[in-house]
């Protein structure tokens, strides 16, 4: 069984003091850190367990400049048995539908089972890749999945619908599937199992070396163009408890109460 | 009436002695030579090192059962019942003689009347532990993890130690009662015990009185030869290994962590990195559970067990040996790793590994020094490897990698503690701490090494800053790393993380190498333990409680006497106590203060653990109760007010607990900084 894993490095947001570039459109990036895209290690972690279980041989790919072979690096500590860097001037500024554009090209002429992609990238925010993907290949997809087995010839799908609701899928191999997190409980990777894998080599395709035409990927391709990016503004109402710890509790205890919470 | 004079079933005594002695030595050497050829299937750990100071622990600990009075009862009886066994040997193996050549017991009436009364005491002691375990059930031998008790088998060596004794009391009871007829005016020597025998036994006719001798004689010949071949099928296996597992204890500090290997220190060149099977252990850490004797010491003093977490370290020595026992049997053929359950993972589960927080008070009461720190570092470090971290610790993990903290917080934002002004480098006045940011190059009396506690948690920096104006109210010259500095690596070391340590590790180092100073001062004595045990600075590194002391004595740092008439009490941190040995410069600071201070029943080194430090306050798993609640609870029972602690984790888990137990306004946590804080003369 051929898994192929697609994986992308995104900034890491969570504690950082997000800056606006003055283009007003990217991040200041001096300060970002970076990691392998959350539903991504999902979607690693999920093709390593059907490694372990039934015998498969797992492919990681991103799209990205050097510094993106940390994730590659990453995906084959945890397991992978090979990755594949694209990498080329000519896919920045990529949208969804380039970047689905290049990985076709990627995929289309290798043998695949299964095309694990994460649901969505916590930078962009889209969950675009996946089914465009899919459609290029021609092979069905299910989105937000949260519990994958394979059988022979199918896999078997939980994955999440509106209302709250889940459904259980069968599909027919090969096919895509975009990975909700939570799906399994992704492994550590220590310093020691990212030394272990540094020697391997990791093949890089240039635009060229895909036989695409640079003009259907990049940021002159792009159909969907970013105008602005901004801090959420201050809303009518919305307040600021400035002071110590205890002041602010008090002073919300105080607000709670007045407007009837309590 | 000598056994060796008597023959049985036509086979003289001396034959039957030398076939009763033949076989059991021969099965015990069997015994032995199949438990030591797992030994030397063990890793590899140099332990004879320092000869000197193992014979003086072995004198102290082993022969001087140092570790036995903690528990004042049955410390006393263990204490008994080895001092007897020890001066009964020699009458063992004179009456082992005896069954060859009549009279070869018999060695003079002073040895006489001294192993008599030993062996009188030895018999009440065996009794009263008998009784002790019967009747008031000791919490501590029955863990609540034991799936197979090995509580029995106490009962059998108690039973076999008085039928030794009451068998030599009737053997001699049984002559003096026979040899009273014969000679007449021989004067006895005190025999209280032969003599009890003998007056039980007053009146048999001579032919019972001579095969109750025989049968006295060979009742004890045969229980001490199985004696012997029990022991290394049992708990009490310790009765031959505790004297040398305490010979060969680990000698280097109780804080330092043992290196994954010894003959391998490159990480990347290990097949396993730390312990998956019962070999990987070090052959001495398989000695160690050969020499448990399920006591129970260990759990009663874990803080981890105490607090219902699956962790009980005595379940880990007995699950080991068992599993020593049964993929090693003495009969049969050793059974191979692939058709073994998992030692890690299943006999010893991921969740009792992650439970410690490597406080070590079970090593601390342990009376046959078994470790069990670098046993579960071994175990996590073969967890880590393959990935097996619990969720809640590999955010932190993985911001240790990134930004040296495991809070996640921007490296450029370490430094930030000290205060704006001090951000040049420039010397602080008003209202900064005195403390410096130090560029590659520049030069302080005192590098003081924050760690990520103190320079991102608010309520630490508070006690950083304090410590910062403490010293400069000495006039010491103080600077930090600021950005420079990552987290010590202590804590990712102890959860087994062993790769990035070493990168946490190396940037200090080459961080430190860039600036000058005279000695590395730290409030948080994780970090002390762990750049004084592992470093190797050259320079030396000093906990803030040591640097405060020794200011004080040297008259550079004043301290008025506190106006306070609140209880205080001192909480000794596991790292700064048990593991490096301080216990009296945070109270030689606390003294100087004038202030009214109460011990708490465990404190030094029965110090009860707050719940751990650094990545602990992000590790979620079972417990029933809060390590930080009992430890409030403790310093109320004294009636304490105040409690004085010196590490930035007890006082954020001992806070938590004063809130989350209702405490608030009645007690209060400080730092001894803080403390010395309050009453400084500048």
């Amino acid at each position: 069984m051929e898994i192929i894993v697609c994986v992308k490095r995104v900034p890491n947001l969570s504690e950082t003091e997000i800056e606006v570039d003055r283009d007003g459109r990217s991040l200041v990036d001096s300060d970002l850190e970076y990691d392998v895209n959350e539903w991504d290690n999902f979607a690693i972690e999920a093709a390593v367990q059907l490694k372990e279980a039934r015998g498969a041989r797992v492919t990681a790919i991103t799209i990205g400049d050097e510094d993106s072979e940390d994730v590659l690096r990453r995906a084959l500590a945890m397991g992978a048995d090979e990755a594949l860097h694209l990498m080329d001037t000519a896919f920045d500024g990529s949208d969804a539908w380039g970047i689905a554009t290049a990985l076709h090209r990627a995929i289309a002429d290798r043998s695949f089972d299964l095309v694990l992609t994460g649901a969505i990238s916590s930078d962009e925010a889209r969950g675009h890749v996946g089914g465009m993907l899919a459609a290029m290949l021609d092979i069905p997809m299910v989105a937000l999945v949260t519990s994958l087995s394979v059988d022979g010839t199918t896999a078997t799908v939980r994955h999440e619908v509106e209302g709250g609701l889940e459904r259980v899928t069968r599909i027919d191999l090969p096919a895509l599937i975009t990975v909700q997190t939570g799906l399994n409980e992704p492994r550590y990777v220590s310093i020691r199992g990212i030394r272990k894998v540094s020697g391997m080599e990791i093949p890089v395709r240039t635009a060229a070396d895909l036989r695409l035409d640079a003009s259907t990927v990049g940021a002159e391709a792009a159909r969907v163009k970013v105008e602005e990016i901004f801090l959420p503004t201050r809303g009518e109402g919305a307040e600021m408890l400035d002071g110590d710890e205890e002041s602010v509790v008090e002073a919300l205890v105080e607000r709670l109460q007045r407007a009837g919470g309590f | 009436m000598n056994p060796a004079d008597h023959s049985y079933l036509g086979l003289p005594g001396p034959a039957l002695q030398a076939v009763l002695l033949a076989m059991s030595l021969g099965l015990f050497s069997f015994i032995m030579w199949k438990r030591i050829g797992l030994l030397r299937l063990g890793a590899p750990d140099p332990r004879l090192d320092r000869i000197g100071t193992r014979l003086r622990k072995l004198l102290v600990v082993g022969f001087g059962q140092s570790r036995q009075p903690r528990y004042l009862v049955a410390g006393t009886l263990h204490i008994t019942i080895f001092a007897g066994f020890l001066i009964l040997s020699v009458r063992s193996v004179t009456l082992i003689g005896e069954g060859f050549r009549a009279g070869f017991s018999d060695i003079g009436a002073g040895y006489a009347t001294f192993k008599d009364v030993t062996a009188l005491i030895v018999l009440v002691c065996c009794l009263v532990a008998i009784l002790r375990r019967l009747a008031f059930r000791p919490a501590r031998y029955h863990d609540r993890y034991a799936r197979d008790s090995h509580g029995h088998e106490a009962y059998i060596i108690l039973g076999l130690i008085a039928l030794l004794m009451v068998a030599d009391a009737v053997f001699e009871g049984s002559a003096m009662v026979a040899g009273a007829g014969e000679a007449q005016g021989d004067a006895h020597p005190f025999l209280p015990l032969a003599s009890g025998a003998a007056s039980l036994l007053d009146g048999l006719s001579s032919g019972t009185l001579e095969t109750l001798h025989l049968a006295g004689f060979w009742v004890h010949n045969g229980v001490l030869l199985f004696f012997l071949c029990y022991l290394p099928l049992s708990k009490h296996f310790h009765v031959i290994t505790a004297l040398p597992n305490v010979f060969l204890a680990n000698l280097t500090p109780a804080g330092k962590v043992k290196p994954p290997r010894f003959d391998q220190p490159d990480l990347d060149k290990l097949d396993v990195l730390g312990v998956k099977t019962l070999e990987d252990f070090t052959w001495k850490h398989i000695l160690d559970f050969y020499s448990c004797t399920d006591c129970g010491r260990c759990s009663d003093h874990c803080p981890a067990y105490f607090t219902g977490t699956p962790l009980s370290p005595r379940m880990i020595s007995i699950k080991c040996r068992d599993e020593a026992y049964a993929s090693y049997p003495v009969f049969g053929s050793v059974r191979p790793v692939d058709q073994r359950q998992a030692l890690v993972g299943k006999t010893i589960s991921d969740e009792e590994l992650w439970a410690c927080t490597t406080c070590g008070a079970c090593e601390e009461a342990c009376p046959v020094l078994i470790e069990y720190v670098d046993k579960i570092v071994d175990m996590r470090r073969f967890l880590v490897d393959e990935g097996r971290v619990p969720a809640s610790l590999q955010k932190p993990m993985a911001d240790l990698e990134k930004r040296g903290n495991p809070y996640g917080k921007p490296a450029r934002r370490r430094g930030d503690w000290i205060g704006e002004q001090s951000k040049s480098g420039e010397e602080v006045t008003g209202d900064g701490c005195g403390v410096r940011a130090l560029a590659p190059g520049d030069e302080a009396e005192y590098l003081f090494f924050t760690d990520s506690c103190a320079a991102y948690d608010p309520r630490i920096q508070e006690t950083a800053r304090a410590f910062g104006r403490v010293l400069r109210g000495a006039g010491a010259n103080v600077g930090t790393m600021a950005n420079d500095e990552v987290d010590s690596g202590h804590e990712v070391r102890r959860l087994g993380e062993e790769g990035l340590y070493e990168q946490l590790r190396d940037t200090n180092i080459t961080a430190m190498r860039q600036r000058s100073f005279d000695c590395v001062v730290t409030t948080d004595p994780h970090a002390f333990n762990e750049l004084t045990q592992s470093y190797e600075l050259g320079q030396p590194v000093q906990h803030h409680s040591q640097v405060m002391a020794q200011l004080i004595r040297e008259g550079r740092l004043r301290l008025r006497t506190a106006a306070d008439d609140r209880v205080y009490t001192f909480h000794d941190p596991c790292y700064l106590g048990r593991h490096n040995d301080e216990y009296d410069a945070p109270r030689e600071v606390l003294e100087g203060l004038g202030l009214k201070v109460v011990e708490m029943e465990r404190s030094k080194n029965r110090s009860f653990c707050c719940g751990g430090g650094s990545l602990y306050l992000f590790y979620e798993g079972e417990s029933e109760r809060r390590m930080g609640e009992v430890r409030v609870e403790m310093a109320e029972k004294v009636g304490a007010e105040v409690v004085v602690t010196a590490c930035p984790f007890c006082l954020i888990n001992l806070e938590d607990a004063i809130k989350t137990t209702g405490r608030e306004g009645s007690m209060e946590v400080i730092d001894l900084a803080e403390l010395a804080e309050r009453s400084l003369i500048e």
